[in-house]
């Protein structure tokens, strides 16, 4: 015993690292790494269930690219992230502008609660609270579009109207967390730079788009991969709201994943979609990288 | 001079006027949800409408509790919750002090595997994880809800960034002490971490809290339901009882509401983190 604990002593030091990863390592193989894999091979099985499975190779590939339903969901998500990247980025942008600018500064922190807590609401809440909303002939928002003479809108049960609800949503759900990270960048700017420009005699705009601009951009490069992400794992709000409808007008890659796997049960179809879907939030996390380093390359 | 007092003012009036019409916007759909707990449905599907409740009509409520097992769906994601959140907490500083205070062989490649995983669609993981829960037995289980998600690289990745600012010297001077290295991480390390125990805190805290995917594949017997899954289950197939949703989804919300108003600062810090360090 007292030899143990001397050689215990002896060598601590050395074992010390792998035991305070070793939690984490196991966990991480079991729950992640295995899974990865698996997924990947489950994904050349026509697999129905848990019990019958054969293997078909790459044909549940190539069932994607013909299945239209499978096209729709990628159009829609894509519709959507592109929303994300385009429309909610920039606003959240302008949006931290006003936050960090000094004549708001007595109301900041209304600001920060009432931008903030939709961030912390869950999806499923947001959804039910949005289905009262976008009701056609009860709803709170078309009662408001109504007072300054909008016609009602069928959100959630038009084709042409459904999407655009969810890019509301989205809109209304992310917009103040995105400030926040834009905040914190902009926050991070010494002001002798700003004041510098100032004497220089750029005028605001000059000075945001050469000076405020280039350095913010590693938190634009944050911010719009995680649009891309959150976009394409986007899931409880389309599919409370409208279920992916109507007519699959809000099919989107994870309800349709979910759909396929947990409610038809085919397990190998549904992998191939999870691994299509990797691919493309890489692909496009992988494009916006390179354009932000080539963004740096030509600039200095 | 006076010119630019002018300006002053309306460029004042006018970025405050539209951050305050986006308040307004924000903040309509949390009124509107919680005045509709307390309308009949006569009133809830009323032309033209009307935010406030006509009279404090309680029957939503009391309808919840008497039909679901609304408190059994609040234990349980209070317990799921916390526990997920304490190991989360637990593991990834213990990993992230490893990673940033030791040398040791593995240490590169570890680090390589967690920023690489940071990119990683959980999606991918769903189908896999799904056939594993199957496998152990774990469906409709707390163990499924919370041992696959107990860890999470993107919390490693703090834990480690904040200690890489911590000073070796303290660790050292303890080491003389004749300090264990696990006393040395709990008795001297953790207490100077607190404020990336309180980022790792609340970011797993409402995840757990918010996560509606993961427990609607692997919970399946109504009394197991975590709060979300419970309130989207009470979309009934003939009768849906809109004022009791609504009910429960207020009531659902709350703590993390409430914990967010008490703690603002870490909060914000804890969700924007992600953002000037990665």
């Amino acid at each position: 015993m007292a030899a143990l604990s001397a050689w215990w002593r002896k060598h601590d030091r050395a074992i010390a690292p792998y035991l305070f990863v070793a939690p984490f390592l196991v966990l991480f193989f079991v729950f992640s790494i295995y899974p990865v894999l698996y997924s990947l091979y489950l994904s050349f099985f026509k697999a129905t269930g848990l019990s019958s499975w054969q293997f078909i190779g790459l044909e549940n590939y190539a069932d994607l690219l013909s299945d239209r339903r499978f096209i729709k969901s990628v159009t829609n998500t894509s519709y959507y992230a592109a929303a994300s990247v385009f429309l909610l980025s920039p606003l959240a942008l302008l949006v931290a502008v006003g936050f960090n600018a000094g004549i708001t500064r007595q109301l900041r922190g209304l600001y920060r609660v009432a931008y903030f807590v939709p961030v912390i609401t869950s999806a499923v809440v947001i959804a039910m609270m949005f289905r009262m909303i976008f009701d056609e002939q009860y709803g709170l928002l078309n009662a408001m579009l109504g007072n300054v003479g909008i016609e009602p809108i069928p959100w959630l049960r038009s084709k042409s109207w459904a999407m655009p609800a969810i890019v509301v949503l989205g809109i209304w759900t992310y917009l103040g967390v995105n400030a926040l990270y834009f905040l914190a960048g902009l926050q991070n700017i010494p002001h002798e730079l700003t004041e510098a420009a100032a004497i220089d005699g750029a005028n605001g705009w000059q000075t945001f788009f050469y000076i405020t601009m280039p350095i913010l951009r590693p938190v634009i490069m944050f911010v719009v991969v995680q649009a891309i992400i959150g976009s394409y794992n986007l899931f409880a709000q389309p599919l409370l709201l409208t279920n992916g409808g109507p007519q699959d007008a809000t099919l989107f890659m994870t309800i349709y994943l979910y759909q396929v796997g947990f409610q038809q049960f085919k397990l190998g179809y549904a992998s191939a979609i999870g691994y299509t879907l990797v691919l493309i939030v890489f692909t496009l996390s992988l494009i916006n990288l390179l354009f932000f380093g080539a963004f740096r390359s030509s600039e200095e | 001079m006076s010119r630019g007092k002018t300006g002053h003012w309306v460029s004042t009036i006018l970025v405050n006027g539209l951050l305050l019409i986006g308040v307004y916007l924000l903040a309509m759909p949390y009124i509107f949800m919680i005045a509709s707990t307390f309308k009949p449905n006569s009133e809830l599907f009323a032309f033209p409408v009307r935010i406030l409740p006509d009279a404090l009509y309680l029957e939503n409520y009391r309808y919840l509790f008497a039909e679901y097992p609304f408190w059994g769906w609040y234990w349980n994601t209070a317990f799921t919750t916390v526990i997920r959140t304490v190991l989360a907490m637990f593991f990834s500083a213990l990993a992230g002090y490893a990673l940033a205070k030791y040398e040791f062989r593995l240490k590169r490649a570890i680090f390589l595997l967690i920023i690489i995983s940071l990119m990683l669609p959980f999606q991918v993981l769903l189908t896999p994880l799904f056939i594993q829960m199957a496998t152990f037995q774990w469906l409709d289980t707390y163990w499924a809800v919370i041992v696959p998600f107990a860890i999470s690289p993107f919390f490693i990745f703090l834990m480690r960034q904040y200690m890489l600012g911590v000073p070796t010297e303290l660790m050292d001077a303890a080491r003389i002490d004749g300090c264990t290295e696990f006393g040395i991480f709990w008795r001297v390390v953790a207490p100077i971490m607190q404020p990336a125990f309180a980022v790792v805190g609340i970011l797993a805290f409402t995840g757990a809290w918010t996560d509606y995917l993961w427990p609607l594949i692997v919970l399946q017997s109504t009394e197991n339901f975590v709060l979300n899954i419970g309130i989207a289950s009470m979309f009934g197939p003939y009768r849906v009882p809109y004022g009791s949703i609504l009910a429960g989804s207020f009531l659902a919300t709350l703590p993390v509401v409430v914990f967010f108003l008490i703690m603002q600062r870490q909060f914000i810090a804890g969700l924007t983190a992600g953002a000037l360090k990665g």
